[in-house]
């Protein structure tokens, strides 16, 4: 990892008796988008926060642009900028005003005017960012996370709790900024998010990084198998499901059996003659491609949003 | 410097878009101008200058509650740590929070001496260089007291309920409200402890007698040194974190913007020199009105 831009070794973050993070690793090259995967509680933000200088870690090492965010001071938040999961600024602040100060605080800026334009606020420029709608206060986040050009954007759940029409837009600047070469982390529990726009992607739980790779290489740990996801009118007998031909791991997730076959006709085959043979009903029945959702199932057994 | 310059424009602003502080620091100070006046002095041009004086005072301590309290609102909505990230230092919020509430103080308390001096017929201007002083000194001290209730206190709502058991001290211990002429001799010398009582005193001498900055020397160092303290310990305890919570010890370190006062308020009862002139100010004034006020003789 020669050009590593962002090193983290063996993170630790503990608040009271819960530990946030426990020994989180990684590194990101410059210019890639890495994300951080992993359910709601994972460490992500906590992890994220540490990167952007907002937190305190209780041990390891963090350098950003070669820099640690906790000693370099405004030499650091010069070359990063963020958007945050949990923040909002002055409610009678207009919009041009709200990035237009914080452009006032770097030493590099990139063009304001550019910037409503891009992020689609010339309309808005004079509203309050109170009277934005979610989306827009979010274009508005990205926006001012990038008034002083950065090197490294840090991007905590992004698209948390917006429509999908507003997740797509989000995507479109994430990517935009990928072909300006930007360094992105990307933090979400999207897996989508993380299938589409990101180069490379930790998958995180429980306060651990538990792999990492490109979303390929991950899918590919899935072994080429589907997901089949199947509901019944009663439950089965326990690991019944998981002795069906084709079948290389069964598990139930709140009545929804997941199958993961590398035969699928063959498993739909056998598993409408179990249901036969015990007088039980499918309720629905869907397939999946492989996803970074089975291999996180794999490796924790359990959903990413459970 | 430009920091927190551009932080100032930017609450200043903000300050301007609130009706509530327009009621509470331009209609207030005006109506407590015109009811003073009105009820106070029946002509009296002398005891316009006291009235003035006491009104400035209370202008000026307003700067307590001012900006301060929008601190509070800005961390726990967690606007402040967005500006954290940016390369914003504390010393540029607390700045930022003393500069544009004394900017926003001063045309207000320019119409107050206008007022009393042309629609009041006041005799004179006072000494307009010593108000000047003691109000730029007194309004950035006690922004910086109120920015030390705010690193102290976790909610929006501590932080109001100590304001204003504060803010009653500071109106009716330090004579800005009732003179201290009137209070009981044991009173007068607890009120020699109040920070506020430096710049009632201090105006009201500079208003009426046209005190120079020599004589007021006492007021202007007590108000100083409250503004120095003060403001680096609501540094200290300052905090961008909406759950990060103030340690127990703070609020002793909170006691110890007080040791200026407690200082200089030992002098003055020990020297006694202080309660004398404020007895003997009123009393002056007072037989200009023979029979009006209560406690005349």
């Amino acid at each position: 990892m020669g050009n590593a831009i962002i090193q983290v070794v063996d993170l630790y973050k503990n608040y009271g008796a819960v530990q946030a993070v426990r020994g989180v690793s990684f590194s990101v090259e410059a210019g890639e988008v890495f994300g951080l995967l992993g359910p709601n509680g994972a460490g992500k933000t906590s992890t994220v926060e540490i990167l952007e200088g907002l937190r305190t870690p209780d041990s390891g090492l963090v350098r950003v642009c070669g820099l640690d965010p906790q000693t370099s001071g405004n030499e650091f938040k010069q070359n990063v900028g963020a958007v945050l999961q949990s923040t909002s600024l002055p409610d009678k602040l207009r919009v041009k005003e709200a990035i237009e100060l914080f452009a006032k605080f770097y030493k590099q800026r990139a063009d304001t005017n550019k910037l409503l334009e891009q992020f689609q606020l010339k309309e808005k420029q004079s509203a309050y960012c109170s009277h934005l709608s979610g989306g827009q206060k979010q274009r508005l986040a990205l926006a001012m996370a990038l008034v002083n050009d950065p090197q490294v954007v840090f991007l905590d759940e992004p698209t948390a709790g917006l429509d999908p029409q507003v997740r797509r837009e989000i995507y479109d600047i994430i990517e935009h900024l990928k072909r300006e070469n930007k360094t992105v982390l990307l933090t979400t529990h999207y897996i989508e998010e993380a299938e589409r726009l990101c180069d490379r992607v930790a998958i995180v739980d429980h306060g651990k990084v538990i792999t990492t790779g490109t979303p390929r290489e991950l899918k590919h740990r899935a072994a080429g198998t589907t997901r089949i996801e199947v509901r019944l009118t009663r439950p089965v007998i326990d690991g019944i499901l998981g002795r069906l031909e084709g079948v290389a791991d069964s598990r139930e997730f709140d009545g929804t059996y997941v199958l993961h076959s590398a035969q699928p006709p063959q498993t739909i085959v056998a598993l409408v003659k179990q249901l036969q043979l015990e007088n039980n009903e499918l309720q629905s029945l869907e397939m999946f491609s492989p996803s970074l959702e089975d291999v996180f199932i794999e490796l924790t057994g359990r959903r990413l949003r459970e | 410097m430009s920091t927190t310059w551009t932080l100032t424009k930017m609450r200043m602003r903000l300050a301007m878009r609130n009706r509530a502080f327009f009621f509470f620091s331009f209609f207030m100070p005006l109506l407590f101008l015109f009811g003073g006046v009105g009820f106070f002095t029946k002509g009296s041009a002398g005891w316009t200058a006291y009235v003035l004086g006491a009104i400035l005072t209370l202008t000026v301590i307003g700067s307590f509650w001012g900006l301060s309290v929008q601190l509070v609102t800005f961390r726990e909505h967690g606007v402040l740590r967005r500006f954290r990230l940016a390369p914003v230092k504390a010393s540029d919020m607390l700045s930022s929070s003393i500069i544009s509430s004394y900017f926003l103080t001063l045309p207000i308390m320019v119409i107050e001496i206008v007022v009393c001096r042309y629609a009041f017929h006041m005799r004179s201007w006072g000494n307009l260089w010593a108000i000047f002083v003691l109000v730029t000194l007194g309004s950035a001290a006690f922004s910086a007291f109120g920015l030390i209730i705010a690193s102290v206190t976790n909610t929006m709502q501590e932080t109001q309920m100590i304001n204003n058991l504060i803010w009653m001290g500071f109106l009716f211990l330090s004579g800005a409200t009732i003179p201290l002429a009137l209070f009981p001799g044991w009173l007068q010398r607890v009120a020699l402890f109040i920070p506020a009582t430096y710049l009632a005193t201090g105006l009201e001498s500079s208003a009426t007698n046209m005190a120079s900055l020599r004589e007021l020397v006492t007021d202007i160092v007590a108000l100083a040194l409250g503004l120095w303290v003060a403001y680096e310990i609501s540094r200290q305890l300052f905090r961008w974190e909406p759950e990060a919570k103030a340690p127990r010890r703070a609020k002793v370190w909170a006691v110890a913007a007080l040791v200026p006062f407690i200082i200089f308020g030992v002098w003055e009862n020990y020297t006694g020199v202080r309660l004398k002139q404020i007895n003997r100010n009123y009393h002056a004034l007072s037989s200009q009105m023979a029979g009006f006020l209560p406690g005349h003789k």
